[in-house]
C-alpha cells in the first residue's frame, strides 16, 4: 500500500526529508571545502579528518550502547559534526587533537544535554574552542610543509599586505577547511539551491559583519580590505555551515535575523577590537547561548493576540 | 550512633552532608581557587579554623544575640576570625596568601559559614558546634583538595607541584582555568550520586551518603540546598502546609480554567 493511502492521525508528514537526507547533504556540501583542504595541506589533513570523523561517531555509538539508548549514528549528525571539527583544525594538530575534540564535541556538548536537537550549544564549536583554550600553541600552529609564517588574517591584523587572489582561492595557511573560500561558498550554494539552508542568517551575518568593518575597521570604505577579512579566516565556513546549524539556531523568522546581526557585530568586535586576529567561533557560542532570548523577543504572536487592546 | 556526639558531627561534614558534593554550599572559592591540590588545601584548611572557631563563639553567645540582629551579629563574629586568619597567613604563609588573595576577606560571606551558624551553632552546645565545624572544615577541605588535585593532574601534569605524568603528556590548559572546575565539580559529584544509586539498587542502607541532587528541581524533597537550613520540624509543617493548600487549590484552579473556556 502507498503511504499516501495510509490512514493515521495529524499532522500527515509526506515529505521525504529526514534528518539524514539533510545530514548526508550537509556532508556533501562540505566535501569540495574538505577536498581543498586536503589538496591544500596534504595527507595530514585527511589523516586527521578521519580520525577526528571516526571518534565523534565511535563516542556516539559507545555512550548510546552504554546508556542502552537507540543508536542514532544512522542520522549522519555525528559525521556532520566530526567533518566540521575537523575542518577547523589546524593540519599540524596530532592525531589525538581530533579524537580529544570529537569525544568532547558528541559527549559533553550533544550527549550530556540529549543528544541531536537538544544540545544549546553546536558541537564542533564548543570543541573547537574547548581545544583553543586547551592547547593554544598547537590550535594556532599553522605552519606546515606547504605554508610558513602566519595566517592572512593575522598579517592583516599586523598591517601588513596579503594576495588577495591566494585568499580567495585558499592557497593559504588556515586550518584545514576555511581557507578557500570558493570552495566553502560552492558547498553553501547546493545547501540553499536544496533549501536545506537559506540567507538569512549567513546574509545578516555577513551584510552586518562588511558595515562594521566599514565603520569601525579603520579603512572605511576599501574593497581590498574587506574582502581580505571576508576570505581569511572562519567567517564563510561560519556563517554557512556552521551559524545555520538546525538545533542551534533561532527558529523565528525574524529572529534570524537578528541572530546573523548579533553575529556580525561580535565577529566585528572580536576581530578588529580583539586581542586575537580571529573571533568567529567564540561568536557564533556566544550568539547560540542568546538563541533563547531571541526567540523570546521574536516570538510571532498568533492571530487576534496582541495589539494594543490585547 | 548518637545524635550530636563528637563523632558523628565530623562523619556528618564529612560524609552525609558534605558542604560541597552534598550541600553545594560555598561554591565560589570552591570553584575560584581550586587550580591547585595546595590552594585547595590551604583554602580548606583556613576556612576549617574560621569555621570551627565561629561556630564555637556563636554557639557561646546563642543566648546573648537577639533573634532580630542574629545575621550582622553572626557576620560581626565571623569577620573577626577571617581578619586574624588574613593576617596570620600573610604573615606566615605569604605564597598561600599571594595564591588565594581576595578568596580570604571573601570567606566573610561563604554560605557554609553562615550555614551552620545559623542551622547549627545558633541552637546547639558548644563543644558539638565546635566539632560541627571541624567535620564542616574537613569536608570541605577534602573536597577542595580533591578538585584541585583533578585539575592540577590535567590541566598540569602534577599533584602538589610533583610531576606525576609521563614526559609526553600535554598539559590540558582548560583545566586550571574556570571552565575546568565546572566540569570537575560536576563529574566528581555524578560519580558520588552514582555510588548512592548503585548501592540503593542492591538494598544497601545509604541514608549515610546523602546526594546533592538525585531528582529534579521541581520534586526536590531532600534539598540539599535551601531546605535544609529550616529544622526538621518546621519543615514536616511547611511540607504539611504545602499539601493542604495544594489540595484546596488546585479544583478552584481547574474550575477557574473550565469557566473561562465557557465564557
Amino acid at each position: 500500500m502507498s503511504d499516501l493511502m495510509k490512514v493515521s492521525s495529524n499532522p500527515h508528514v509526506r515529505s521525504r526529508v529526514t534528518t539524514s537526507n539533510i545530514m548526508l547533504a550537509v556532508v556533501i556540501a562540505l566535501l569540495p571545502a574538505a577536498g581543498f583542504g586536503i589538496y591544500n595541506f596534504g595527507l595530514d589533513a585527511l589523516i586527521l579528518i578521519l580520525i577526528t570523523v571516526a571518534s565523534c561517531v565511535l563516542t556516539e555509538l559507545i555512550y548510546e550502547k552504554a546508556m542502552k539508548k537507540k543508536v542514532t549514528i544512522g542520522d549522519f549528525s555525528a559525521v556532520v559534526t566530526g567533518l566540521l571539527l575537523a575542518l577547523n583544525l589546524p593540519s599540524t594538530a596530532p592525531w589525538w587533537i581530533g579524537v580529544i575534540g570529537g569525544v568532547f564535541a558528541i559527549l559533553v556538548v550533544k550527549m550530556l544535554f540529549g543528544g541531536l536537537g537538544q544540545n544549546f550549544m553546536n558541537p564542533a564549536l564548543g570543541a573547537r574552542c574547548f581545544l583553543l583554550i586547551s592547547y593554544t600553541s598547537i590550535m594556532c600552529n599553522f605552519e606546515c610543509d606547504a605554508y610558513t609564517g602566519a595566517t592572512p588574517l593575522a598579517s592583516l591584523k599586523a598591517g601588513e599586505s596579503v594576495n588577495l587572489l591566494d585568499m580567495v582561492i585558499g592557497r593559504t595557511g588556515g586550518t584545514i577547511g576555511e581557507t578557500s573560500m570558493i570552495a566553502i561558498v560552492l558547498g553553501a550554494c547546493l545547501l540553499i539551491l536544496l533549501g536545506i539552508i537559506d540567507l538569512r542568517i549567513p546574509g545578516s551575518y555577513i551584510v552586518t559583519f562588511v558595515l562594521f568593518l566599514i565603520l569601525f575597521g579603520g579603512h572605511g570604505f576599501d574593497p581590498a580590505f574587506i574582502t581580505a577579512h571576508l576570505a581569511g579566516g572562519g567567517l564563510m565556513l561560519g556563517a554557512f555551515f556552521m551559524a545555520t546549524d538546525y538545533v542551534t539556531r533561532p527558529v523565528t523568522k525574524r529572529g534570524q535575523y537578528l541572530y546573523g546581526v548579533v553575529l556580525g557585530l561580535l565577529t566585528g568586535i572580536f576581530r578588529i577590537f580583539g586581542p586575537s586576529a580571529e573571533g568567529v567561533s567564540y561568536a557564533i557560542i556566544l550568539g547560540n547561548l542568546l538563541v533563547p532570548l531571541i526567540e523570546k523577543i521574536t516570538m510571532p504572536k498568533a492571530f487576534g493576540k496582541g495589539g494594543e487592546r490585547a | 550512633m548518637k545524635q550530636n556526639s563528637i563523632s558523628e558531627r565530623l562523619i556528618n561534614g564529612l560524609v552525609k552532608e558534605n558542604p560541597t558534593f552534598v550541600l553545594m554550599l560555598g561554591m565560589c572559592p570552591t570553584l575560584a581557587v581550586t587550580t591547585s591540590a595546595v590552594n585547595g588545601l590551604g583554602m580548606g584548611l583556613t576556612t576549617m579554623v574560621v569555621l570551627a572557631l565561629s561556630n564555637m563563639f556563636i554557639s557561646l553567645l546563642r543566648k546573648v544575640i537577639p533573634d532580630k540582629v542574629r545575621i550582622p551579629a553572626f557576620i560581626v563574629v565571623i569577620a573577626s576570625f577571617v581578619t586574624v586568619v588574613e593576617l596570620l597567613l600573610k604573615a606566615f604563609i605569604p605564597f598561600l596568601y599571594a595564591a588565594l588573595g581576595l578568596y580570604i576577606p571573601l570567606i566573610v560571606v561563604n554560605c557554609i559559614i553562615l550555614g551552620r551558624a545559623e542551622a547549627y551553632a545558633s541552637k546547639n552546645d558548644v563543644v558539638s558546634s565546635l566539632f560541627d565545624g571541624i567535620g564542616m572544615g574537613l569536608g570541605f577541605t577534602c573536597a577542595l583538595t580533591i578538585i584541585g588535585a583533578v585539575r592540577e593532574l590535567l590541566g598540569a601534569g602534577q599533584v602538589f607541584g610533583v610531576n606525576v605524568m609521563p614526559a609526553s603528556y600535554v598539559p590540558c590548559s582548560i583545566f586550571v582555568l574556570a571552565p575546568g572546575a565546572f566540569f570537575v565539580l560536576a563529574v566528581l559529584t555524578a560519580i558520588q550520586n552514582k555510588v548512592k544509586l548503585e548501592g540503593e539498587k542492591k538494598g544497601k542502607d545509604m541514608s549515610k551518603i546523602q546526594s546533592g541532587c538525585n531528582s529534579d528541581c521541581m520534586n526536590c524533597k531532600e534539598s540539599g540546598c535551601s531546605r535544609r537550613m529550616i529544622d526538621a520540624s518546621e519543615t514536616k509543617d511547611d511540607l504539611e502546609v504545602i499539601e493542604i493548600t495544594e489540595e484546596n487549590d488546585l479544583p478552584d484552579v481547574n474550575t477557574d480554567k473550565e469557566e473561562k473556556n465557557d465564557d
